[in-house]
């Protein structure tokens, strides 16, 4: 897993590169936890462009940043999810969530 | 005739062996000439199954084995995913959406309904000798493609 992330515009862009599973999940968590805590940003887009794979342990990353940015009051946004990654975002309800940027 | 085949392999239940574990099995469905859609769904519940075993079968820091077997008889794929571990003690509320014995670990609780939802049906065995998933998907015949 890779991560690449830009602030534009007071908005953070994060661009996850690889596959998130069990095995890079500590490393992503602990990644996104470390830009997140940043103060200067409004909103935050993570892009998912470049994520060839992604499990229901993805799903749980995810939640667990959302839950620590709504004490912030800062939204999540998903933006290019494959189809396949879409798949699970609407079986577990992500989208309620983090919305989908079209 | 039938056309069969299968491999099996075991591995640690490390968290580093679930891609392997997802190429293993894909390489060697891409004989029944799957769709990206198919491999990806297999692949996914592979992972699911596999994180099960890595995270929940074995709670002491001495990790045991899994057993990834897979089966081709014509169009059929069988996953069977097995560990010597724990054990599910009950295997109902595991497969409930959401449900997660570990919540604080940021866990989804979505392992068996991403499974049973890209697979076509999948049953759980489980016992305190450890526990056994055994996933089918069928793979759609590719259309003929006329030549001239």
């Amino acid at each position: 897993m890779q991560i690449k992330s830009r602030v534009h515009n007071e908005i953070l862009y994060v661009l996850l590169c690889g596959e998130l599973d069990e095995h890079s999940a500590t490393y992503t968590r602990m990644t996104l936890d470390e830009l997140f805590d940043k103060p200067n940003f409004r909103k935050i887009i993570i892009d998912l462009s470049e994520l060839d794979f992604m499990d229901s342990t993805g799903i749980g990353v995810l939640i667990g940043r959302y839950k620590h940015m709504k004490d912030r009051n800062i939204p999540i946004f998903i933006a290019n999810p494959s189809s396949h990654a879409e798949k699970i975002f609407k079986m577990t309800g992500l989208y309620s969530l983090m919305p989908k940027i079209v | 005739m039938k056309y069969s085949n299968f491999m099996e392999v075991t591995f640690k239940a490390l968290s580093v062996n679930e891609g392997f574990a997802r190429v293993c099995v894909a390489s060697f469905c891409v004989q029944l000439n799957p769709s990206v859609d198919e491999i990806t769904d297999i692949k996914t519940a592979v992972s699911e199954a596999v994180t099960n075993c890595v995270v929940h079968a074995y709670p002491t820091s001495v990790k045991g084995d899994v057993t990834l077997r897979c089966e081709l008889e014509d169009d059929m794929v069988t996953v069977i995913v097995s560990d010597k571990g724990v054990g599910i003690k009950d295997i109902s509320k595991a497969r409930e959406p959401f449900y997660t014995s570990k919540p604080s670990a940021e866990r989804s609780g979505m392992g068996f309904t991403v499974m049973e939802s890209f697979m076509d049906d999948v049953q759980v065995f489980s016992n305190s000798f450890g526990t056994t998933v055994k996933m089918t998907k069928k793979i759609a015949v590719a259309p003929a493609v006329k030549v001239g």
